[in-house]
């Protein structure tokens, strides 16, 4: 079942004449790990905010179609209601810690408080949370004495343990460090093996085609294609359109050129370069200098 | 001009212990990249390169320069720094107000400020955009005026602080010519960096940290290879260093052109050798 389902959305922020989003028309399933890829200014981050219901909302301006997240209609509804169901980090930690906490550990509590869950409960899933994300030994630090993809961890653990039906997670790992990135990622992925469904703003396409079910790519406010990660990831379109592509992708197409790349289809991840080199050589996929 | 890190310890007023003992030289006109996990460092070691942080025991010094002696206005004449996050240093009306601040305020007379303006805003593709309020524009642009108000004040070295931020395929390769742009014109280059193939493709020294130390320090290839040593600072190899790795390639890789170099040589030689044994 459909647990996002945006209906001939069409969205202009307030005092703007030009529309950031155009007629998407998006269904994302139950428990679902999706990315959204894009150039910057293709309306990712607008996206983002409509599916958690900050457009309309709190950003205002003027949306047609509709947008139903968890069976609740965005017009017919509160934002209040909507953030029972959804979560969403913003891309800018700086922008979501809330100044009104001392330490990380109490940073994190912040939304639980908010919603009254009982102080044993609350204790006991701030504990949990920061282990699964890797930052208990940060529990006591200042939220802002934090480098900046430290904060970022703060800020997507502070969402995870309000335990939303939809995540939404808009360049989460842009400051992190790379193997930091993948460990969240694979976070990410268990929460969505787990029921939690995901919704991903993201430029590393090389972990975006390991990790996640589906990708969309959108550009000026429209959806240009959509599809399992390979597929799209490493279409030309994609390339031509100004999309950031990985460079097994790249070096894969400028090897096709040469007679050195012969599978119709192009390699995203390392474990796709390297079996496909391998067709064209000696090499066994797995290696031999290993 | 050259830059001298001597013993650097800096240990911040919460207690954290974020430098400890970090010995570098950087050759006038060198592009370093400074890579490593969060919280290795790498922000606090380039804010003691313009004197925004003072050593807590150790010396930096800037051309000859220590940075305990000088104001932080005074090594700005000989550092530039873009901060990882453009709003932090961002506060002008205009574009072009924001990209001249920094050289009216070394006192240049209004000619010379009015090229060096225009130059900052060619390379940085900013041209079109001088009467835009910085804060009109999309993020990716607010970075490109971050890096020209930097550029602007020509000081013979310039670091960035994570340039690729967020930042899109087309931003990435215009600011990778902002970088061959001031290494042609013989600039010391020091980048801050999470993005490895980035990393990979414009930098030829690179220096890992780990935990306030100097990890690794060499040439890009000599270092990026270190796979295990790099995983202990949160690093993986480049995308194309790993592919050549598990290909069996005995050069170490990073760009496309060393990779289809190496390519076709072990093509060939494969070849050569299938046709001999049969």
């Amino acid at each position: 079942m459909a647990v996002v389902n945006l209906q001939n959305v069409t969205y202009k922020y307030p005092l703007t004449s030009s529309l950031v989003l155009q007629d998407i028309n998006l269904q994302i399933e139950d428990g679902e790990f999706v990315a959204i890829v894009g150039p910057n200014g293709a309306g990712k981050s607008t996206l983002c905010y409509t599916i958690a219901g900050f457009v309309p909302h709190f950003f205002k301006g003027e949306m047609t179609g509709t947008v139903e997240v968890a069976g609740i209609e965005s017009h017919n509804s509160s934002l209040h209601e909507w953030v029972l169901n959804v979560g969403l980090a913003f891309q800018n930690p700086f922008n979501q810690i809330s100044g009104a906490k001392y330490t990380v550990f109490e940073e994190i509590a912040f939304g639980l408080e908010n919603i009254g869950v009982p102080r044993d409960e609350m204790l006991a899933r701030v504990s949990e949370v920061m282990k699964l994300t890797g930052i208990s030994d940060l529990a006591d630090r200042s939220p802002y004495s934090l480098s900046g993809g430290q904060q970022q961890r703060v800020a997507l653990t502070s969402i995870l343990v309000m335990q939303p039906k939809v995540l939404v997670l808009d360049e989460p790992t842009s400051q992190m460090d790379p193997i930091g990135t993948r460990e969240v990622f694979g976070v990410i992925r268990k929460m969505a093996e787990q029921g939690m469904t995901v919704i991903l703003v993201e430029h590393k396409v090389e972990w975006i085609a390991q990790f996640t079910d589906r990708v969309i790519a959108l550009k000026d406010g429209k959806i240009l294609l959509e599809g399992p990660p390979r597929d799209v990831l490493s279409s030309l379109v994609l390339e031509e359109n100004g999309f950031g592509i990985s460079r097994y992708t790249s070096v894969a197409r400028k090897a096709t050129a040469l007679n050195l790349w012969k599978d119709a289809r192009l390699p995203v991840t390392l474990d796709e370069a390297a079996e496909g080199f391998a067709h064209t050589t000696a090499f066994s996929p797995k290696g031999r200098g290993e | 001009m050259k830059i001298e890190i001597r013993d650097l310890y800096f240990t911040y007023p919460t207690g954290v212990e974020a430098l400890r003992g970090i010995s570098l030289n950087i050759e006038s006109g060198e592009q370093v990249a400074i890579i490593g996990q969060n919280g290795a460092g790498k922000t606090t070691l380039v804010k003691h390169l313009n004197g925004l942080l003072l050593p807590t025991s150790g010396a930096v010094q800037i051309g000859g320069w220590d940075t305990k002696n000088q104001s932080v206005a005074k090594l700005a004449r000989r550092v530039g720094y873009v901060f990882q996050n453009p709003d932090e240093q961002l506060f002008s009306k205009n574009v072009e107000t924001e990209v001249a601040f920094g050289p009216r305020n070394l006192k240049l007379d209004k000619e010379q400020v009015q090229i060096l303006v225009a130059d900052a805003l060619a390379m940085t593709e900013l041209s079109d955009k001088t009467e835009t309020n910085p804060y009109d524009l999309s993020p990716t642009w607010r970075k490109m005026v971050a890096l020209a108000s930097v550029i602007s004040m020509d000081t013979d070295i310039v670091v960035f602080d994570e340039p690729t931020t967020g930042q899109d395929a087309m931003s990435i390769t215009r600011i990778s010519n902002v970088i061959k742009t001031l290494r042609q014109r013989g600039k010391t280059v020091i980048t801050i960096t999470h993005d490895i193939d980035f990393c990979a493709e414009n930098f030829e020294r690179v220096i890992a940290l780990s935990q306030g130390k100097v990890l690794l320090d060499g040439i890009a290839n000599d270092v990026l290879e270190q796979e295990e040593i790099l995983a202990t600072t949160y690093v993986d190899p480049p995308q194309l260093t790993r592919l050549g790795k598990r290909l069996g390639f005995k050069k170490t890789v990073r760009t496309q052109e060393e990779f289809l170099t190496a390519l076709k040589k072990e093509r060939s030689s494969y070849l050569s050798s299938t046709t001999n044994s049969s």
